[in-house]
């Protein structure tokens, strides 16, 4: 009697496994396969991301369809951007990445899967949009925070994510930096020794820059956080009577980097439709919703429809003032670099 | 039951028994409740809304599929280690049993590393892949698609059965099965009519705890899939919704989590009764 | 004499090299590629050696607790009956079902300063979420039930007249526990603990959200520094900690093995 129990139990299970891997194997894993003349392109981005390509995506079918008469279905992933680098690098079926900073798309283009010079590539350095790091603050601005000497005070506890698994991390150091290097005219132990003074002041570090936000508003730790001003704008205006934000009078121009990752597109045969998804991004229409989405576009005349959402009086250095993302990493980031030294003092 | 429960002093017992029960409510109930209240902190027709929309859904079949796929898997790789473990005699018998129950002990993080190191497009085995799909025009791939997602799986819920069944053959002994070898009996008949009703509660028992613990792997399977909708589980699913946040995807993350929650639930009182089972059965051979 | 021995045999070993053994090789092979040097350079790096100081010390206390907890647990699951017993025993192996993630952010939720219990100690000025404090809880509670689960079955098989002869012998009740009671369950005691120990030391999904990943405040754990590593492609530091790790494991794993040898041969003798 009991085996008959036993029996129907393995025949249950063993029909709904194949009922399972049927439909499992119908949704095919891995990307790019067209189906009835379906085209689907898979797009690696980073974390901030999610809401602003969800739109776009949609802007862009809509535009492919009109052009080419041809569907086009978008495949995302997020993540933090350098695990995001990674995952294509160790193959991941990315038909183009749009990461957090130059610095991330070099590791793919160093795997040998993105082709030499794709910075002049697309227009602006390929990035159609960017960002710069501001102050998340609680409402009422209890602490008083008005600029990044403020983060240095003690009792002040600062939110940020970690700059070793974080690209958005990176931007903030670096803008602190830059702001320490005005102050102390170029005087690199005084700048150290103000970044050392910042980071003992962070209580929580995360591994991700959305991570942070989490911590900083749902988790409320913290008094400041240091943010992306997309992800800062999009944290007030769900909650406007909550938290404030606060512009600093040094920042830096974060610039996210879009690339068609040449090897796999040319397997997947989306090269064509590829250069037509980034290229688009540099549209009037594109560029609107990035500029609802929180992000500068990089269109000076949309920029300026945007007046009232960015602080465009902000004196912003850029990644050049740092000799480009290769030499800075090395410099600040990499295993014994500044980040280290000031950070383990 | 036996006497010397009365000897304790009740006094000892009571305090005993509020302790434990004090430990559990505070150390796992109250998570539990925590994660169901807000799940429903937004009311119930929010709760519905986050379960069903397409992310969710693909998630919950691959999980399910996962799942099925590391218990058949296992189960098959229980029995026949455990025969070849209990039944037999062998060097390095110690060191096999020690090697089976590496991913107990593993950290999942370094499981998903060494599928990457093996299969990815830096591992040894990637050319050898290349080849094949070459060979057959496929587009076969291991890592960052759904076989990577089924291995990892696979990986850390490898020793649940056979740990289970081991130790119930091992006390069993193997006269019977000896005697029938003697009499010329072969062996899947030997299996079918004497092992099999031996191991067949510590079996089912196995096959529960592992399908418990495929369901709610993250570590292992976070490090080798990507793309949302595609290949990420029901605990990819709500880190991701747990990391996008806005309050709302927040409470949508503990409405999935209440999923798993009660599934949990549900493993548990299957546990508890196969176990029930299994004792009496046991009680009863013994 | 039984049959089937060749093949059950070549089946559990193909199985374990596909699925286990070969992927594990391949991170072994990725780390030889390193100069003894290099390893050692990479394995001294302050942070690798305060996450492995946290990691260890963190799993210990929480199997240490897990061990106190888990040996009353027991006794009251085995020696007495009240109600809701059953639900207990159910409820302690929830942690084993429950997805770790699930585990994770449930538990920073609940003891951050704006949580139910960590508002309670926040007030007092304590703060858990995101400290070794809560590091060492997510520990426990997914310990819990590795401790639990060794002691039960040798619990309920200890034999009543140890204890009989010893009270007979006019031995007091803590007399007996101490002596007899807890040296019959060491050896369950000890796997019970190296399991935990283990599962800790490697532990991720339930301990990244609690943790605060501050390399200040040592509250890295190990297998954090590994997926650190991983995302910034340095896979040479990557592999390099998980062979240690993976030794670690190995050695718990050899040393929970050796014990239940032991216990074994012991019962057999009986």
């Amino acid at each position: 009697m009991r085996s008959k129990v036993w029996r129907r139990l393995l025949a249950v299970t063993v029909t709904a496994a194949l009922a399972l891997s049927a439909t499992g194997c119908g949704s095919k894993a891995s990307g790019s396969t067209k189906k009835d003349g379906k085209i689907t392109l898979t797009n690696v981005s980073y974390d901030p991301t999610r809401e602003l390509y969800a739109a776009y995506n949609k802007e862009f079918a809509k535009y492919y369809k009109g052009k080419t008469g041809k569907e086009v279905d978008v495949v995302m992933s997020h993540g933090g951007s350098g695990g995001q680098a990674r995952s294509v690098v160790e193959g991941a079926d990315a038909d183009v990445v749009t990461l957090a900073l130059a610095h991330d798309i070099t590791l793919v283009e160093q795997a040998g899967l993105i082709n030499k010079g794709w910075l002049k590539e697309f227009d602006l350095d390929s990035s159609p949009y960017t960002s710069t790091i501001v102050f998340l603050v609680r409402k009422g601005n209890p602490k008083k925070i008005k600029d990044w000497e403020d983060l240095t005070k003690k009792g002040v506890d600062v939110i940020t994510p970690d700059p070793k698994s974080s690209g958005g991390a990176c931007w903030n150091f670096l803008a602190a930096w830059n702001y320490a290097d005005k102050k102390f005219g170029g005087d690199e132990k005084k700048i150290k020794a103000f970044e050392h003074d910042l980071y003992s002041n962070v209580s929580v570090m995360d591994s991700g820059a959305r991570g942070a936000t989490t911590t900083f508003v749902e988790n409320k730790q913290g008094d400041v956080l240091i943010a992306w001003e997309n992800e800062a704008l999009a944290t007030l205006k769900e909650y406007p009577k909550e938290y404030e934000l606060v512009t600093p009078s040094i920042s830096i121009l974060a610039q996210p980097s879009v690339a068609i990752v040449d090897a796999n597109a040319d397997k997947n045969g989306t090269q064509k439709v590829a250069k037509d998804y980034l290229e688009y991004l540099y549209s009037d229409k594109a560029q609107e919703v990035i500029g609802e989405y929180g992000y500068r576009p990089s269109n000076e005349k949309i920029l300026k429809k945007f007046k009232d959402k960015f602080d465009l009086n902000v004196n912003l250095c850029t990644i050049d003032d740092f000799g480009g993302w290769d030499s800075a990493y090395k410099k600040f980031f990499q295993d014994g670099g500044i980040f280290d030294e000031i950070y383990s003092k | 039951m036996d006497n010397t429960t009365q000897r304790g002093s009740s006094l000892v017992k009571g305090i005993l028994i509020t302790i434990s029960i004090l430990f559990v409510g505070i150390m796992l109930i109250l998570p539990m409740v925590y994660v169901i209240s807000s799940a429903l902190s937004k009311g119930f027709s929010f709760y519905f809304r986050s379960l069903t929309t397409e992310y969710v859904v693909s998630a919950l079949l691959l999980t399910l599929l996962a799942t099925l796929v590391a218990v058949g898997v296992n189960t098959f790789f229980g029995i026949m280690a455990s025969w070849a473990l209990t039944r037999f005699q062998f060097k390095g018998k110690q060191v096999l049993a020690t090697l089976i129950d590496i991913p107990f002990s593993i950290s999942p993080v370094i499981a998903g590393l060494s599928y990457i190191m093996t299969f990815g497009r830096m591992g040894w085995a990637a050319p050898l892949m290349d080849w094949i799909n070459r060979t057959f025009h496929t587009d076969f791939q291991v890592v960052f698609a759904l076989p990577g997602v089924l291995l990892a799986t696979i990986f850390v819920t490898f020793p649940f059965i056979s740990r289970e069944v081991i130790p119930v053959l091992n006390s069993e002994g193997c006269d019977e099965e000896e005697a029938a070898a003697l009499m010329g009996a072969g062996g899947f008949t030997i299996f079918r009519k004497i092992t099999f009703p031996k191991m067949k509660w510590a079996l089912i028992y196995g096959m529960i705890l592992c399908g418990a613990r495929a369901l709610g792997e993250f570590g292992a399977v976070s490090a080798l899939s990507k793309t949302r909708g595609r290949t990420f589980t029901l605990p990819l699913e709500i880190d991701a919704l747990y990391m996008s946040g806005d309050s709302d995807s927040i409470v949508s993350a503990f409405s999935v989590s209440s999923i798993l929650v009660i599934l949990a639930i549900i493993v548990l009182i299957l546990r508890n009764i196969f176990e029930y089972r299994e004792k009496r059965s046991g009680r009863k051979a013994g | 004499m039984i049959p089937g021995f060749g093949l059950s045999l070549g089946i559990t070993v193909l199985m374990l090299s596909v699925l286990i053994l070969i992927p594990l090789v391949s991170v072994l092979l990725y780390s030889l590629k390193l100069s003894p040097a290099q390893f050692a350079r990479l394995l001294t790096n302050e942070n690798v050696l305060f996450a492995f100081a946290t990691s260890i010390t963190c799993s210990l206390i929480a199997a240490l607790i897990n061990c106190f907890f888990g040996i009353i647990l027991a006794w009251v699951l085995v020696r007495y009956d009240f109600p809701g017993k059953r639900i207990l025993d159910g409820v302690i192996e929830l942690p084993f079902c429950l997805p770790t993630a699930v585990a994770g952010i449930t538990l920073s939720k609940l003891y951050s300063d704006s949580g139910w219990v960590g508002g309670l100690f926040s007030r007092v000025g304590v703060k858990i979420s995101y400290t070794h404090i809560g590091l060492v809880l997510a520990l426990i509670f997914i310990g819990i039930p590795f401790v639990v689960r060794a002691i039960v079955p040798v619990l309920e098989n200890l034999d009543p007249q140890l204890e009989e002869a010893a009270y007979a012998l006019g031995a007091s009740s803590r007399i007996t526990f101490f002596k007899i009671i807890l040296s019959e369950l060491r050896p369950a005691l000890l796997t019970g603990f190296a399991l935990a120990f283990a599962r800790g030391v490697g532990e991720y999904g339930s301990v990244i959200y609690i943790s605060g990943n501050s390399a200040k405040d040592h509250t890295q754990v190990i297998s954090y520094v590994i997926m650190q590593k991983l995302n910034y492609m340095d896979y040479a530091s990557a592999t390099a900690i998980a062979l240690v790790l993976l030794l670690i494991s190995f050695g718990i794993l050899f040393f929970i093995n050796v014990i239940q040898i032991r216990q074994s041969r012991r019962t057999n003798f009986r």
